[in-house]
């Protein structure tokens, strides 16, 4: 025992402790056949398998992959990955509109998509959304609108009869003409159904308020962070802690594994709803629940609540064909049939006005009329801008609502240190 | 063979006078045997330091020249020096990871090598179905570390978690086990304690096997009990184990960061709860790399994790020589 054993334990020590920081990339592949492979990168449900097959067909020699992943907070940072190494975004790319503001800063790396003829598709899409994915000087066009996040509120049935509530959704949304009379209705069911939330986390109402609270949040137009100085922020949140402290919140972070198995379980009541979450809604709380979830108006008036554009990015090899199925995937017979599948309620005036969507009733909420009900709010919503780092700002003050529920800072503290995150991420 | 090679003096004497015909060949062939009986070895062992250099070496040295960059996603800014670790020394949110690291480091080490002390000694001993029963206690290394998380992220779940479900029975408050540091320490040190005391356990009990049985014997002979024979014989010879066990576990405690990720909740999972209450350091380094996007900032944070680990093995090493 002299002192090699100790060296070399000192040196395992070193060896082993060495931090290896890395990242992957993937690529893409087109088959050797001279067939194109056109790939198409989303997160959440887009709903478009059935348009992939329609084009498959009507385009011999165009294939198509979609590869998802989950959660737009995974999918953020990938897309941000793909697009500055300028390797695996593939060839169409899902922009959602709170991370929107941060590509449309380097517009360099997507294709102008009025070089494939997007202007004379230009009256397929609703003015502001066709605005919001353009430059200022209106040279270019990255994105194409796919659908708007239309506002509703889902509600349990059997929840709601169990509390002494209504449960039609003309009376249920009669309840709540404003979010003061949400939170009213909110505590004559807690004073009731004491065990169940009255919605799934604070953070989720506060952002629906939010969206309704003006035409800008954490940034002015110019992108200067104005959190601190937009009293509308603080408002909504003052109303927010007002939910928390009549303990309507089930506390539940959405986009958990108990969030996902609250649906089923009816471990709170209502959750505000944009169109696009009714297919998470209907896959998590599963077939046995059907009937079970209804949807009504939203409280206040309508607003919109995420959206998202499809860009073709600069690194495609297949730029033509990609702007095509982009085209296609956005016109106003795409944002239909992705609205009968998943609820993306379109961004396409004359999809709006389709008697296909304005009638279209979802057998699983009841045969609510979801065409009719995120027709109106879509007819009243203003267009929000949102800046650079919205999504994460958003993500830090919902940390800091969070943190009010589990009781774990007096409100204004948890203001000061989302005011103090946001400022800091900004800098 | 070596004779023939080597003549012995006797028959070199013998040929004295003129030059052996094969001595510049016997010659060359020794140069090489000797070359390669000095190299070899070094030759042996290079595929292992070519490949450190290239995935160890390499990514730290170059780790260490990202962090004196203001460095983003679009690739190398300006040179900035030590502007990244002065801004990390006033980093609030940082320390706050190196506190909660250390934290669940000495919550999930301590109980941990000391059940497998036990255990190992409990292995020792002759039991039926002794090969089964060791075997049986490295099954959880072979569970999946993301298994693990998703498991036990429900029995430490708020509302319908087990372990709150058996506090209910004794009248104990439901627990938010998320909410509060000690506890979301507490969840994550029984993961990794789960998963890695099996494998401690055999580590020792290799070694106590090593152990001359007499030492036993005499003991047993002098009046000394099973406790004191396991302090006194057991623990001071299996010491090199215990040494490299504390330093490989204080290694993995330090890199803590799958089991912290999936007990975490929801889309921004990576900041460890709402005020940051159980994110480690690594977590910390791959919300700033690669959620943030600052290069510079997350080596920064992976060069200190080093030195961090290194401090730390230097003075475990230290403490646990002198404490001979």
């Amino acid at each position: 025992m002299g002192v090699r054993p100790r060296r070399a334990l000192l040196a395992t020590t070193l060896l082993g402790s060495l931090v290896v920081v890395s990242a992957c990339g993937g690529g893409t592949a087109d088959s050797a056949s001279g067939d194109v492979t056109l790939i198409v990168k989303t997160f959440s449900q887009f709903g478009y398998d059935e348009l992939y097959r329609e084009y498959e067909a009507s385009h011999p020699g165009i294939k198509i992959k979609e590869e998802n992943i989950g959660k737009l907070g995974d999918y953020t940072p990938k897309l941000q990955q793909w697009l500055a190494t300028g390797k695996g975004a593939g060839d169409v790319v899902a922009i959602e509109e709170g991370i929107l503001s941060q590509f449309m800063a380097k517009p360099d790396q997507f294709v102008n998509l009025l070089d494939h003829g997007a202007k004379d598709v230009s009256a397929n899409f609703l003015p502001w959304k066709w605005q919001q994915a353009s430059t200022s000087d209106g040279s270019k066009v990255i994105g194409l609108g796919t659908d708007v996040g239309a506002q509703g509120m889902c509600y349990r049935k059997d929840l709601f009869e169990a509390a002494g509530l209504p449960t039609d959704r003309e009376e249920v949304g009669e309840l709540w003409p404003t979010w003061d009379k949400y939170l009213e209705t909110g505590k004559t069911f807690k004073s009731k159904k004491p065990d169940v939330g009255f919605y799934d986390s604070t953070g989720s109402v506060y952002l629906n308020m939010l969206m309704q609270s003006g035409d800008h949040t954490y940034y002015d137009a110019t992108n200067k962070l104005v959190i601190d100085s937009n009293a509308a922020v603080r408002t909504t949140w003052n109303k927010s802690v007002e939910m928390v402290k009549a303990g309507l919140s089930a506390g539940i972070e959405q986009w958990s594994p108990q969030w996902n198995a609250g649906f089923k379980n009816g471990t709170f009541a209502t959750i505000p709803c944009p169109s696009w979450m009714l297919g998470t809604i209907e896959k998590q709380a599963g077939p046995e629940n059907k009937g079970k979830w209804d949807v009504t108006r939203v409280p206040g008036d309508g607003a919109v609540r995420g959206g998202s554009f499809l860009a073709v990015p600069t690194q495609s090899t297949h730029q033509k064909e990609a702007a095509e199925l982009a085209k296609f995937l956005t016109s106003a017979k795409g944002q239909t049939a992705a609205f009968k599948a998943k609820n993306n309620f379109p961004s396409s005036p004359q999809a709006i006005d389709d008697p296909v969507v304005q009638d279209f009733k979802n057998p699983y909420f009841n045969d609510a009329p979801v065409g009719r009900i995120f027709g109106e709010s879509v007819k009243a919503l203003k267009p929000v801008y949102l800046g650079p780092d919205n999504n994460a700002i958003g993500d830090r003050v919902g940390n800091a609502l969070l943190a009010v529920e589990q009781g774990k800072l007096q409100p204004d503290e948890a203001w000061a240190k989302a005011v103090d995150d946001a400022k800091r991420l900004a800098k | 063979m070596v004779t023939d090679l080597r003549p012995s003096p006797a028959t070199s004497t013998a040929a004295a006078g003129s030059t052996p015909p094969r001595q510049p060949r016997s010659g060359w062939r020794d140069r090489i045997s000797r070359v390669e009986v000095r190299w070899s070895p070094y030759l042996f062992i290079a595929p292992f330091f070519v490949i450190f250099a290239v995935f160890g070496l390499f990514p730290l040295i170059y780790t260490a020249w990202v962090s004196l960059h203001d460095w983003d996603i679009t690739g190398a800014g300006a040179f900035v020096g030590f502007d990244n670790y002065v801004a990390l020394f006033g980093d609030p949110d940082f320390w706050n990871s190196v506190f909660n690291t250390l934290g669940m480091l000495v919550l999930a080490t301590v109980p941990q090598l000391l059940m497998a002390l036990v255990l190992a000694s409990l292995l020792n001993q002759k039991l039926r179905g002794v090969t089964f029963l060791r075997m049986g206690v490295l099954l959880p290394i072979v569970t999946s570390v993301a298994a693990v998380g998703i498991v036990f992220s429900q029995i430490f779940d708020r509302d319908a978690g087990m372990v709150n479900g058996l506090l209910g029975l004794v009248n104990v408050d439901a627990v938010d086990w998320r909410a509060d540091k000690w506890s979301s320490w507490t969840a994550i040190a029984t993961m990794v304690n789960w998963r890695w005391t099996g494998y401690n356990a055999l580590i020792y009990l290799a070694a106590m096997q090593a152990i001359p049985k007499d030492l036993y014997e005499a003991a047993t002979v002098d009046g000394a009990g099973k406790v004191r024979q396991f302090w006194s014989i057991t623990v001071p010879n299996i010491r090199p184990a215990i040494v490299f066990t504390v330093i490989m576990s204080t290694i993995a405690g330090m890199q803590l960061f799958t089991e912290p990720l999936i007990f975490g909740q929801g889309g921004f999972a990576i900041s460890g709860g709402s005020l940051r209450q159980f994110q480690t350091v690594s977590m910390y380094m791959f919300e700033k790399a690669f959620r943030d996007f600052d290069y510079g900032y997350g080596s920064a944070v992976a060069w200190m994790i080093f030195l961090l680990i290194t401090v730390l093995g230097v003075v475990n090493f230290l403490i646990t020589r002198r404490s001979r």
